[in-house]
């Protein structure tokens, strides 16, 4: 079984190498294949949590070297469903809504699911690093997709701030090598013990992976990136890093932070957990603040994750059981939201040609099935019962009241608040105003209801799966609990 | 010899790889010029490699080959920056592609002139 781990990284790169290569002169079977591949990769998924539920983690060293000087991977609890989750959003993503139809770009699609996949599944700090840059480049250039100037200079800044961030991580994985001599994730926990963790190299080891991942998850003050590059790209592509481009190195962070350096070292490095609540605290307000201010609907949401991501690092910061697994909930949850709300912001933009919260006026009455689903999506944001939004906000308030801390549960109830300020405005103005007096206007030269409709096919998924998460919420935490247990 | 001395003499790697990181951060969040900027992301980049290289040298140490030796200069480094080498060529290549296509269609490399007719 184990081989299926290093076959999950390999299929979408050997399958990028077809669209490709044949994707401009055989466009129609070059897209029939990548839908192959990305659906192979989600049975491969599926058998890997298969395995993990019946036999426990797997760990598999490439090339069958020691485990010492291998490259590990490792198939957990959290990491085999970060995977099925790659897996799944992207291949749904890619067969309903994926619009450039010239097939070389495909072989992007591919190569990011490939980098994102390695993030999660991978056991070795520098490994994670080549990944981190893998899914970067992909993403760059898929932004870079889109024809015009506007998406030239949004993918720039996202390259140039991206790469920062990936650098500073590659120097604090330097940092951890100098103070242990090991990379292996499972090796540093304890080696970082012996060296202490008042070193000065752990603690700028520390400060600099956070600082990179940090980036990478666009909390405040380094977000900015974030709601240019969503805004300027083609939609699907969107929807796309909206869902798993901040979602998986959330989940890096939480496992570097737990795996790495272990609940151990925040208990001793009072500041650093300090750090880590305040700077999600921060993020959490003034992101919170941002999406209120924005008109533009995409770029409402890309702040919105900015609010959302303040949460997690809140939620790993406090480092109890109840937070971690809130932390993951709603790394999932952001991810299933964004996912399905990207994909209906791109439906509104086709088809009425709305951009902004004021256009949005009316438009439940033309299509209601849709506007169901947003404002599923949007509840999940805000945080109320039964979505995942709900349960990973309810884990986070019970952690900050178990470890006392007053001012995390009131940020918490606060993120509710000034979520709904935002949310409601878009569903008030999707239901209750009227139609501006013409009526909505095609803006692509009339509807492509084949393609309207798979559109609004997965964002019902992307509600439905938000309220099977909230339902199961307790499932999900019981999931996760062998591998959070076994940190804190 | 004074700290400053001793620094730049047993430390001298590490202080040009904190220069470097400065100097490459600074051009990249200051300077107008994408181009320049990416400049900057590589000199950036280039501090980190350093940092790496220097980290792996030991007194005496020579070439880690079967045949000769030890003790050995860590050859792990070397080969980490010589993946992380790779990635910066195929993201400066990326980048400056990106620039190439904004020139096209502007005539300038200067991100505020960019900006401006953007508006």
């Amino acid at each position: 079984m184990s081989h299926l781990l290093p076959l999950v990284v390999a299929l979408p790169v050997l399958g990028a190498a077809i669209p490709f290569v044949f994707g401009r002169r055989f466009p129609t079977s070059s897209r029939r294949v990548t839908a192959l591949v990305l659906l192979g990769q989600v049975g491969l998924a599926g058998a890997i949590v298969a395995t993990v539920a019946t036999a426990g983690a797997q760990a598999y060293v490439v090339g069958g070297l020691p485990a010492t000087v291998g490259i590990g991977l490792l198939a957990d609890e959290l990491s085999s469903l970060f995977v099925l989750f790659i897996a799944v959003a992207a291949a749904t993503l890619y067969v309903t809504v994926r619009t450039d139809a010239s097939g070389p770009t495909d072989a992007l699609w591919l190569l990011f699911v490939a980098g994102v996949t390695g993030i999660a599944v991978t056991a070795d700090v520098f490994n994670l690093y080549v990944f981190l840059e893998i899914a970067g480049l992909a993403a760059y250039a898929l932004v870079a997709t889109r024809r015009g100037p506007r998406a030239a200079l949004a993918a720039l800044h996202y390259l140039l701030v991206g790469t920062v961030g990936a650098t500073f991580y590659l120097l604090g994985v330097g940092y951890l090598y100098v103070a242990t001599g090991t990379l292996r994730m499972a090796d540093l926990g304890p080696e970082l013990a012996n060296v202490g963790y008042g070193s000065p190299l752990v603690l700028t080891a520390f400060a600099l992976i956070a600082l990179g991942l940090s980036v990478k998850i666009a909390l405040f003050p380094l977000h900015a990136w974030k709601p240019d590059a969503y805004a300027a790209a083609e939609t699907d592509v969107a929807a796309l890093l909206a869902t798993l481009g901040s979602t998986v190195p959330g989940y890096a962070l939480v496992r570097l932070t737990f795996d790495v350096f272990t609940v151990d070292f925040l208990d001793a490095v009072a500041i650093v957990q300090g750090a880590l609540v305040t700077a999600g605290l921060v993020s959490v307000v003034v992101g919170g603040y941002l999406t209120i201010r924005q008109s533009n609907v995409r770029r409402l949401l890309s702040y919105s994750s900015v609010l959302q991501f303040g949460l997690v690092v809140v939620g790993i910061g406090l480092a109890t059981p109840a937070a971690v697994t809130a932390a993951l909930i709603l790394v999932l949850a952001n991810g299933v939201a964004k996912g399905g709300l990207f994909v209906a912001a791109g439906l509104y933009e086709r088809e009425f040609g709305a951009y902004t919260v004021s256009e949005y006026a009316g438009l439940a009455r033309e299509r209601p099935v849709l506007a169901g689903a947003v404002t599923v999506g949007f509840t999940s944001l805000v945080g109320l019962p039964p979505t995942v939004g709900f349960a990973g906000k309810w884990y986070l308030a019970v952690a900050a009241m178990e470890v006392g801390d007053w001012v995390v549960a009131a940020v918490v109830l606060l993120s509710t608040l000034l979520s709904l300020a935002y949310a409601a405005r878009i569903v008030e103005r999707l239901y209750l105003s009227s139609a501006p007096s013409d009526g909505p206007v095609a803006a692509d030269g009339g509807m492509d209801t084949h393609r309207s409709r798979r559109a609004v096919a997965v964002t019902v998924l992307a509600a439905v799966a938000t309220i099977a998460l909230g339902l199961g919420s307790t499932a999900l935490a019981e999931w996760f609990a062998p591998v959070v247990e076994g940190w804190v | 010899m004074t700290t400053v001395e001793s620094l730049l003499v047993d430390r001298g790697a590490y202080v040009v790889y904190a220069l470097l990181v400065g100097i490459g951060l600074f051009v990249l969040v200051d300077d107008d010029n994408l181009v320049k900027k990416i400049v900057g992301l590589n000199l950036f980049q280039t501090g980190v490699f350093l940092f790496f290289i220097a980290a792996a040298y030991r007194v005496d140490g020579r070439a880690p080959l079967l045949a000769g030796e030890g003790p050995y200069t860590n050859p792990l480094p070397h080969v980490l920056i010589l993946t992380a080498i790779v990635v910066g060529v195929s993201v400066t290549a990326v980048a400056l592609a990106l620039v190439v296509r904004l020139y096209d269609e502007y005539g300038t490399l200067s991100e505020s002139e960019i900006v401006e007719a953007r508006s």
